[in-house]
């Protein structure tokens, strides 16, 4: 999917300081109620497999990004295998394979944005957020700045999304007083 | 009422009429405007007789394609086949925001159409597929839906009709291409966002390889306008000497505008006066360069080609373009047309779902081209090189995303090559200066 920087950057972030540890024992995430939302997620579907996409995202509410293991247990409860589950999350740009800062930034840089000055934007996030290069991690573990493709948002630029809220008509000038409202 | 610019008497506020107004949101709100009358209406007659109004209405795809609605419709008999009805809500065609604004803010209206339509077609079960970024939308669309339920409005035995009709709401996860039907379907299916091949077409295997219809969300927020007032109450919209383009269309626009937004007009309206009058021009000071006036996947007008054009389908093929999803994005004097072509470019490469060689090679290698020339590090012959690989990526992929890449370069090169070629000038001074021009550039 990816043939340049504004990937998503899961495979540009660095480990961050607050850690999730890969080699920690995964504690399974479709239990009680995530159990039973996958199970009504599922009854809408003639097949199991359908129900990926959604249990993907149920794993990345639950722990803010999608690991190795908790594909494994995806794939068990949708009898496909984890290296299917791999492929499918890799395709889609929102799934974090990697953890991200607590505010994931996403900044719209395609053209309708760009004309407007979305690349001042992007400047702006990086030097007030500490991340210093898209797809890095802040130290505090605070923020991870991405670029996106098109948030579908053109007529009030710029569009940010910080994790699942929208902000609109950001500009290098606001930038600092949005980010110092995120703790 | 118009969003977020205040309503232009020019205007012609079907779909639009309740943006900005919040009690519409409800399912108290839209039945106390009318809404679910025709859904009502439709339950009780045959999906036969609806195909017959929506054909005779002349309601075209709003999507991009436009593709005749009643006609797809047609498509479907009473086969006894599960049939599915999906609506195309991954809206994420650069330029384009219209579909968010109706989910924002009159999802009833959405699930109104979207159950209209899955009854038309011979379906009990229809899903919205909503890309992965719209989370308020997401979450308007699916409140509504639960309101629906509650209140039998969906579910068995819809509104007492003793009819079937279940809608579920899907969500993407960050792929421009599963706005291709098939990607979306494989999509929805669990699977890689990759189009398939066609035939078969949806309507013979679609979703879950069975029957598909698949409509765009404003092309199915239409329909229960249609059902409610009759084929010839719609057919008044539109330029009288063209029965082809018939309706209003929600134009999104964006880019070096004055008053970016929404904007619901008739078809075949004044490109010119839309651009000026509704939309308030260029910026104070500046002056219009370019448009592209139906999504980044469109040739590029000048501005004298623009002012010259009918905004309906056959008005914009008449300039060279195409009407698309109705997403006019303005450039103004300032831009460098070779820097925003790149940046498109970059779209579609990073888009690209790599499924097809002459998408995933040819996008990659004409964004490297591209920015090269737009560094300044460009030779007169790339330019020879990019219309060779557009040729190569035109019609030879099993998308059109491919294409959709090609076009901003080819139009661009056309209509802008003074630009390009300034910029590879420039490359023969730098390096002139430190020794030999290189012999490519001559």
């Amino acid at each position: 999917m990816s043939h340049g920087p504004s990937a998503t950057g899961g495979a540009l972030v660095a480990a961050p300081p607050h850690g999730h540890h890969h080699d920690a024992p995964h504690v399974p995430v479709f239990t009680d109620l995530a159990r039973a939302a996958l199970d009504t997620i599922m009854s809408r579907y003639p097949t199991k497999q359908a129900a990926l996409l959604p249990a993907l995202w149920l794993v990345q509410d639950a722990r803010g990004w999608v690991s190795e293991a908790s594909m494994e247990e995806v794939a068990g409860l949708l009898e496909i295998t984890p290296a299917y589950v791999k492929g499918v999350t890799s395709f889609y740009t929102m799934y974090h394979q990697h953890p991200v800062g607590r505010h994931f930034i996403q900044v719209c840089t395609t053209t309708p944005c760009n004309v407007c000055g979305a690349e001042d934007v992007v400047s702006a996030l990086l030097e007030h957020s500490g991340c210093g290069d898209l797809g890095l991690t802040s130290a505090d573990g605070r923020f991870t700045v991405v670029e996106v493709e098109c948030l579908g948002a053109c007529g009030f630029p710029t569009p940010i999304m910080i994790n699942n809220d929208f902000v609109e008509s950001l500009t290098p000038e606001s930038v600092p007083r949005i980010l110092s409202e995120l703790k | 009422m118009g969003y977020p610019h205040t309503s232009h008497p020019r205007e012609t506020a079907i779909l639009s009429k309740y943006f900005g107004d919040a009690e519409a949101r409800t399912l108290d709100g839209w039945r106390a405007r009318g809404g679910y009358d025709a859904l009502q209406q439709a339950l009780n007659t045959d999906p036969q007789e609806l195909q017959t109004i929506v054909k005779d209405s002349g309601l075209r795809g709003r999507g991009g394609a436009g593709f005749p609605t009643g006609l797809k419709w047609s498509f479907m008999k009473p086969d006894g086949k599960i049939h599915y009805m999906l609506c195309n809500a991954d809206e994420s065609e650069p330029g384009t925001f219209k579909d968010r604004e109706i989910m924002r803010w009159t999802p009833h209206g959405l699930v109104e159409g979207v159950a209209l339509a899955a009854h038309s077609i011979y379906a009990e079960t229809a899903y919205i597929y909503i890309r992965g970024e719209f989370t308020e939308p997401y979450a308007r669309v699916t409140k509504a839906v639960e309101e629906a339920y509650a209140a039998g409005v969906l579910g068995a035995n819809a509104m007492g009709s003793g009819r079937r009709v279940d809608v579920h709401v899907h969500r993407g996860a960050g792929a421009y291409i599963c706005g291709e039907e098939t990607a979306l379907m494989n999509s929805l299916e669990g699977r890689r966002g990759n189009p398939r091949i066609k035939p078969p077409f949806p309507a013979v295997a679609g979703l879950f390889g069975k029957p598909t219809t698949i409509n765009n969300v404003e092309t199915l927020a239409t329909v229960p306008y249609i059902i409610k007032n009759g084929a010839e109450w719609y057919k008044q919209f539109g330029r009288a000497d063209n029965p082809k383009s018939i309706g209003t269309k929600l134009f999104s626009v964006c880019g070096n505008i004055t008053r970016p937004g929404n904007y619901e007009v008739a078809l075949g309206f004044p490109f010119k006066d839309f651009l000026y009058d509704l939309c308030g021009g260029p910026l104070p000071g500046r002056e219009i360069k370019a448009v592209i006036p139906g999504g980044s996947s469109v040739p590029i007008l000048t501005r004298e080609e623009a002012e010259n054009t009918i905004m309906d389908y056959e008005g914009m093929v008449a300039a060279g373009t195409l009407l698309g999803s109705g997403g006019v994005i303005v450039f103004d004097d300032r831009q460098d047309m070779v820097r925003q072509i790149a940046r498109l470019v970059r779209f579609y490469a990073h888009e690209s779902c790599a499924q097809c060689t002459q998408c995933r090679e040819g996008t990659a290698w004409t964004l490297r081209i591209m920015e090269r020339i737009r560094d300044g590090e460009g030779t007169a012959e790339d330019l020879d090189t990019l219309l060779s690989i557009a040729d190569n990526m035109t019609g030879k992929t099993i998308c059109v995303l491919s294409d959709s890449c090609a076009t901003p370069v080819v139009s661009g090169l056309k209509k802008f090559r003074g630009e390009f070629e300034a910029k590879i000038a420039q490359n023969r001074s730098v390096v002139s200066a430190r020794g030999p021009i290189r012999a490519t550039a001559a």
